[in-house]
C-alpha cells in the first residue's frame, strides 16, 4: 500500500463557466521511503500539483481528485483542522526561494520553533528550552556552521544556500513520512546546488521519508529518483521508472526533454530546443496538448486528446508512442504517408 | 543608537529653524497688524508709537533675531489681538487640541486597523463590501462637510449631541481635561468623529492593501506549509509585515491630526489651537500664527522621531544595522 494514492487530480482557477485548468487528471503514487521526480518546463502544473497535495491552493482554486489518501486516510474529506494537524508534520514541503520563503520579520530560532511548537511531541509543544534545544539539533543537521549563532539571526543575514536549509530544517523539524521538494535547488548557486541535494538525500535516507522531487533539471532525476512523472501543460504525459524513462522515452516531450540536455548536444552549434511554449488558458489545443510543438504530429493528434496509456507504472500519453530508437510507433508511418501530417506547425 | 537619535535631533533643529523663518516672513506680508489695532481715526503718530512700542518699525533680521531668542526660551511675545502672552493662549489652548486629536487617533487605528486586516481577508464578504464603500465616502468627503452633516443629524435633527463646544472641563493644574464630565465627553464625540473619519479610512485601505500584498508572498505560502493556523499565520505572520509602511503613514497623520484639526474646530467651535490659529489669521496676528506655525512644526518632528524609532521595534532589517552601526 502507497504512503500518498491520488487519482485524478484535477485543479482549476478561473470561473466555472471557461476554467483555467492548472492540473489535469493527473495520478500519483509515492511509496514510503521513496523518491520520485516530477519534472516539465515552467508552467507545466508542476508546482500547483505540490500545492494541492499539500491543500494550499487558495480560493479561486478548486482542487478534485476522484482518490487522495495518504497513510489510508482520505485528504480531501478531513476537516481544515485535521488536514492542518497532517500538513507540516506528516506532509512537509520546501519551496524554490528560499530567501523569500523565510519571514523577514522573524529569527530562525522564532520560525523554526514554532512550527515544533504546532506539531512537535507533547513535550515539545510544553517546553520552551526543549524546542530551543531542538532547533539547535535541526541546524546541526542540516549542516549549517555556528548554528548557535545562526538561531538568533534574522533571514535577511543568511546566505540562499543558509536559508534553504533553514527551511529544510522547518519542513523536517516534525519528521515529516512525505517531504514535498518544489524545485528546492533552482535559486541556488551550482556550487550550492550540490551540497543542498546531498543533504536532502541524506536525510530522505536516514529519516526514510518519501520525497517527492518537483524539478526541470533531468539530470538531479536521473541521478536520485526511482521513478519519474513527466507533466506537459497541467497532464500527466509520460510515467516510469527511472532507468527506462532515460533509456527508452516514449512520448515525444520527455524524448525532445532529454534532447534539449547540454550533454547530449556536445556536437552541435546551437542546443536543440522545443519550439513555441505550453499552451495558456487560450490557446489550449483540443488534441493533443504538444501537437503545435510536436515533431511527429499529424492530423489526428490536433484533433484527438490521446489517453494515458499503457501496463501499470509505464504509461505514457501519445497516438505514437516512440520506440526504443525514437521513432514513432502504431502506423505513424502510414498515417504521414496517407498526406495527413498536421498543418498545426 | 546614540548617534542616531542626536543626529536625528540635529536635523530637528535644522527643519524647525527653517520653519521658524518662512513664518515669521510670511506672516510680516499678511498685512499690516497696526491697523486691526487702532481705530479708523488714530492719527499717524499714535501709529508710529504703537509701531515702535511693538518693536514693528525695526529691520526684519532684527525682529527675527529676536523672535528666535525669546521664541527658545518659550516666549512668543503678546498677541496683538488680546494683548496676552502667545505661550499662554497656547497653554490654554493646547489641551482641547491635544484631547480631541488624541481621540480621534485612537479611534483611527482601533477602528481602521481591524477594519482593513477584515477586509483583506474576507474579500467576498458583504461587510467587506460596505466598509469599503464607506471608507470612499470617508476618503472623499471634505471634512467641513462630515462635521456639518453630522451637527445636523445627531446635534439638529436628533438633539442627542452639543454642536459645538467642549463642555464642562476639570482643570488638572494647568491642563483642563474633557474627559472627567458627562458633558465634556459628550460634546467630544462629533468633533472626534469628524477629525477621525478620513485618517480611519485612509489607516484601513491602507492596511488591506499592504495585507493583500503580504498575503501573495512566499513565506505566508510557507507559513501555511508548516501547518500553522490561520490566526497565526494572518496576525502573527502577515500583520507584522505589513506594520511598517503603515506606522510611517499613521504617524504622518497623527501630525496632520493635529495641524489640521482647524477645519473640525472652526466647525464644532472647539476652543483649540486650530481655531486661535484662524482667528489670529483673520487679525493679522502674526506672534500667535507664528507660534501655531513653530508649534505644528515641532509635533511633526518629533512624531517623524518616533516614527524612525518605531521601525526598528518592528523590522528586524534595520535593527541588525544600527547593531553593526554602533559597534
Amino acid at each position: 500500500m502507497a504512503l500518498l494514492e491520488v487519482e485524478g487530480l484535477t485543479v482549476e482557477f478561473g470561473s466555472v463557466a471557461t476554467p483555467l485548468t492548472a492540473v489535469d487528471d493527473v495520478d500519483l503514487s509515492i511509496d514510503a521511503g521513496e523518491i520520485v521526480g516530477c519534472v516539465g518546463e515552467s508552467g507545466s502544473g508542476k508546482s500547483v500539483t505540490a500545492l494541492a497535495l499539500m491543500g494550499l491552493v487558495d480560493f479561486p482554486g478548486r482542487v478534485r481528485a476522484r482518490r487522495m489518501v495518504f497513510d489510508g486516510r482520505e485528504l480531501l474529506s478531513l476537516s481544515d483542522a485535521e488536514r492542518r494537524a497532517l500538513t507540516g508534520k506528516d506532509i512537509a514541503m520546501i519551496f524554490q526561494d528560499p530567501l523569500a520563503s523565510l519571514n523577514p520579520c522573524f529569527s530562525v530560532a522564532f520560525q523554526l520553533t514554532e512550527t515544533l511548537r504546532m506539531h512537535g511531541t507533547p513535550e515539545e509543544r510544553g517546553s520552551a528550552r526543549l524546542r530551543r534545544a531542538r532547533a539547535l539539533e535541526l541546524l546541526q543537521q542540516v549542516e549549517i556552521p555556528d548554528p548557535t549563532a545562526r538561531l538568533a539571526a534574522f533571514p535577511h543575514q543568511l546566505s540562499g544556500g543558509m536559508a534553504q536549509r533553514v527551511m529544510i530544517a522547518m519542513a523536517i523539524a516534525c519528521n515529516p513520512r512525505l517531504l514535498i521538494a518544489d524545485e528546492p535547488t533552482t535559486a541556488l548557486d551550482v556550487t550550492v546546488q550540490a551540497q543542498v541535494l546531498d543533504l536532502l538525500l541524506r536525510l530522505q535516507q536516514e529519516r526514510g521519508m518519501a520525497l517527492l522531487l518537483i524539478t526541470h533539471d533531468l539530470a538531479v532525476v536521473a541521478e536520485t529518483a526511482q521513478r519519474v512523472i513527466v507533466m506537459y501543460a497541467g497532464e500527466q504525459v509520460e510515467t516510469g521508472p527511472v532507468p527506462e524513462i532515460f533509456d527508452t522515452p516514449q512520448h515525444p516531450y520527455t524524448r525532445a526533454l532529454l534532447d534539449a540536455l547540454p550533454e547530449h548536444n556536445l556536437d552541435r552549434a546551437r542546443l536543440k530546443a522545443i519550439p513555441g511554449v505550453v499552451p495558456g488558458q487560450y490557446d489550449r489545443p483540443a488534441g493533443c496538448l504538444l501537437s503545435p510543438r510536436c515533431d511527429f504530429a499529424l492530423a489526428r493528434c490536433s484533433i484527438d486528446r490521446p489517453p494515458l496509456d499503457g501496463p501499470a507504472g509505464r504509461k505514457v500519453r501519445c497516438h505514437f508512442a516512440l520506440d526504443a530508437a525514437g521513432r514513432p510507433t502504431h502506423g505513424w508511418s502510414e498515417e504521414a504517408a496517407a498526406g495527413a501530417v498536421a498543418d498545426t506547425r | 543608537m546614540l548617534a542616531f537619535i542626536i543626529r536625528r535631533i540635529l536635523q530637528s533643529f535644522a527643519v524647525m529653524a527653517v520653519v521658524a523663518f518662512i513664518a515669521f516672513a510670511l506672516f510680516n506680508f499678511t498685512g499690516d497688524p497696526v491697523t486691526f489695532m487702532v481705530g479708523q481715526d488714530a492719527t499717524q503718530e499714535e501709529r508710529a508709537r504703537l509701531r515702535s512700542d511693538l518693536g514693528l518699525d525695526l529691520p526684519f533680521y532684527v525682529q527675527f533675531g529676536r523672535f528666535v531668542g525669546r521664541a527658545i526660551q518659550g516666549d512668543f511675545g503678546l498677541s496683538l489681538r488680546q494683548g496676552r502672552k502667545v505661550s499662554t493662549l497656547l497653554k490654554e489652548r493646547l489641551p482641547a487640541t491635544l484631547e480631541l486629536a488624541f481621540v480621534a487617533a485612537v479611534l483611527a487605528l482601533v477602528l481602521g486597523v481591524p477594519a482593513g486586516v477584515y477586509t483583506a481577508l474576507r474579500r467576498d464578504s458583504w461587510l467587506s463590501q460596505l466598509l469599503l464603500a464607506i471608507s470612499l465616502i470617508g476618503v472623499s468627503l471634505p471634512t467641513f462637510l462630515i462635521g456639518i452633516l453630522l451637527i445636523l443629524v445627531f446635534a439638529v435633527v436628533l438633539g442627542w449631541l452639543p454642536s459645538f463646544g467642549r463642555g464642562d472641563t476639570v482643570a488638572l493644574g494647568w491642563w483642563t481635561t474633557g474627559f472627567l464630565t458627562k458633558s465634556g465627553l459628550k460634546a467630544l464625540i462629533l468633533p472626534a468623529i469628524t477629525l477621525s473619519l478620513f485618517q480611519m479610512t485612509l489607516i484601513m485601505r491602507l492596511v488591506r492593501a499592504e495585507m493583500l500584498e503580504v498575503l501573495r508572498t512566499d513565506y505566508i505560502k510557507f507559513a501555511r506549509a508548516r501547518g500553522l493556523t490561520d490566526r497565526t499565520v494572518h496576525f502573527g505572520h502577515a500583520l507584522k509585515n505589513t506594520l511598517v509602511p503603515v506606522i510611517t503613514i499613521t504617524g504622518l497623520q497623527l501630525g496632520a491630526i493635529i495641524a489640521f484639526a482647524i477645519i473640525t474646530e472652526t466647525v464644532f467651535q472647539w476652543p483649540g489651537m486650530g481655531l486661535l490659529f484662524i482667528q489670529a489669521v483673520s487679525f493679522a496676528d502674526v506672534p500667535v500664527m507664528a507660534a501655531y506655525l513653530c508649534f505644528i512644526a515641532l509635533v511633526f518632528v518629533l512624531i517623524n522621531l518616533i516614527v524612525d524609532l518605531l521601525y526598528y521595534a518592528v523590522d528586524p532589517r534595520l535593527r541588525i544595522e544600527r547593531l553593526a552601526a554602533a559597534q
